[in-house]
């Protein structure tokens, strides 16, 4: 699915978190957003899942334009987020218990389980697996949505650093197979040039886009990460305020 | 937990025991002043088929009073947190209904509904709803927005909020209240059975009392200790059955520890 985000903004009552914010995402294409903490990264997932409403702007999937809650995104926030006194194969089935179509979803979840390393899992409760685990089931509960454009708000910003190399190289093996369009907000610059196809890079207070970095590797590896000094120098001295082009 | 630990809270409760056992006995304190526990547990023995015949009415009364309260907190509950307004208008009143001592509405119960069960069961209610609907409230009402807003965003509707979300999350903070209403439940039927009966342990107490048999007063209040500790007992179960993710968590730990 195609998102276009035209002239979007919102404020929290008198404060400005978006301004005149515009940006596409292709079709398939993975793209992170990265920026200072209050940039409005996670308010923009907000208002493009539908918690928030925008003062104005139009968001446009496939060209159509949708408001409110349109069930074409995927939501899937920094916490795991998982019902405590729910079994995992309960949690990840939510969309499906929601839209009374939970026995086939069931059917389908189970088959996804060893695929996203929860083989076994199905009738443990939440509070008996690891963080990373959690993290997984939360994110097969994501894909289990059906919708079309997952948005993913610091997925791994909980986890411990050996825990989330090994969550990022599993969503990249993952995501390359899904060929579904992702926004993801993180605070990571590796994590971003790891993972996307494209970075964006949000200024403060509603500044809207200040740079944007295509990520052209079709495959990569942590020594390819390690060799991207340059890529990444870049990506800091933008977000630190300093004079960058667009590239 | 170490064995003294386990075994500190009976072996102060006996001690305390021993002591009251010699000075009722050291200083010959008579039964009508106060009874040895001695003599409470031989009384309690002796009377304990009458007991048993009066402790029968009483906990129907608490019972039917609990199951009242449980299911009308219930209700109300939700109303108070889905609905702000009512919350305003129905909070003052639940809470001026605690400042009344209830032994000051139990006669006025009595002068409405007659003799029978219902002004018992009223009192039982009236002590019963009160920590119910509080807790249960409470619980809807301290649900983390995060959660709620991701059945939103799975297009769950309202009443879905309340079944997936907020009705699970609020069932560890509605058990609290229903273990202090099960506490009270009891003491709450006495109360009524008190003012004006002809069975329960209520009306025994007061018997025994005009007679001065003082050790038949003790075995009764051992009879209601013993009786409220059982609802107290029969809420855990309920907890136990209804959250199966508690009960695997207990056992989790449980097993950590070995």
């Amino acid at each position: 699915m195609r998102l276009n985000v035209k002239n979007l903004n919102f404020a929290y009552e008198d404060k400005e978190v978006i301004r005149d914010l515009s940006f596409e995402v292709k079709d398939g294409e993975f793209i992170s957003l990265l920026g200072p903490s209050g940039c409005g990264k996670s308010t923009l997932l907000n208002v493009l899942a539908g918690i928030l409403k925008p003062e104005s702007g139009e968001i446009l999937i496939d060209g159509e334009a949708v408001e409110g809650i349109c069930g074409k995104f995927a939501y899937m926030p920094q916490d795991d987020l998982l019902f405590p006194w729910r079994t995992i194969l309960d949690n990840v089935c939510l969309f499906g218990e929601i839209h009374r179509r939970k026995a086939g979803m069931e059917a389908e979840a189970r088959r996804q389980m060893e695929r996203f390393g929860l083989a076994g899992c199905e009738d443990k409760y939440p509070g008996e697996l690891s963080g990373g685990m959690r993290q997984r089931a939360a994110f097969l509960r994501t894909t289990l949505c059906e919708a079309g454009i997952y948005l993913l708000d610091e997925p791994f910003g909980a986890l411990d650093v050996i825990t989330r190399s090994d969550m990022q190289d599993w969503l990249r093996d993952l995501c390359s197979n899904l060929k579904k369009t992702i926004l993801l907000v993180t605070h990571d610059t590796d994590e971003a040039i790891y993972l996307s196809d494209r970075i964006l890079i949000l200024g403060p207070c509603g500044e809207g886009i200040r740079g944007e970095f295509t990520v052209d590797e079709p495959v990569r590896t942590r020594d390819w990460l390690y060799g991207q000094g340059e890529l990444r120098s870049k990506i800091h001295k933008i977000i630190q305020g300093k004079p960058e082009g667009k590239k | 937990m170490n064995k003294f630990s386990k075994a500190a809270p009976a072996a102060v409760i006996l001690a305390l025991l021993a002591v009251w056992e010699l000075i009722v006995q050291i200083a010959g304190i008579p039964l009508y002043v106060l009874p040895a526990p001695s003599d409470m547990l031989k009384a309690f023995a002796e009377e304990f088929p009458v007991l048993l015949g009066h402790a029968g009415v009483t906990v129907m009364e608490a019972a039917a009073g609990m199951l009242i309260s449980f299911a009308v907190g219930i209700v109300v509950g939700i109303l108070i947190d889905a609905m702000p307004t009512f919350r305003k208008c129905i909070y003052p009143i639940l809470v001026v209904t605690q400042t009344v001592p209830v032994i000051v509405l139990a006669p006025i119960f009595i002068i409405y509904m007659g003799f029978g069960y219902a002004p018992k069961i009223l009192t039982v209610v009236l002590m019963c709803f009160f920590p119910i609907v509080v807790s249960f409230s409470d619980g809807l009402g301290e649900m983390d927005e995060g959660y709620l807003n991701l059945v939103r965003t799975y297009g769950g509707s309202r009443l879905q909020l309340y079944r997936i979300v907020k009705i699970p999350a609020a069932m560890i903070s509605l058990l609290s209240g229903l273990k202090v209403a099960a506490t009270y439940s009891i003491s709450g039927a006495v109360v009524g059975e008190w003012i004006a009966s002809q069975s329960g342990l209520g009306y025994y107490l007061i018997r025994a009392k005009n007679s001065y048999m003082l050790d038949d007063v003790f075995a009764c209040v051992l009879m209601i200790i013993l009786l409220s500790l059982m609802m107290n007992g029969l809420v855990k179960l309920f907890g136990y059955l209804v959250l199966p993710s508690s009960r695997r968590k207990r056992r989790t730990e449980t097993a950590g520890k070995k």
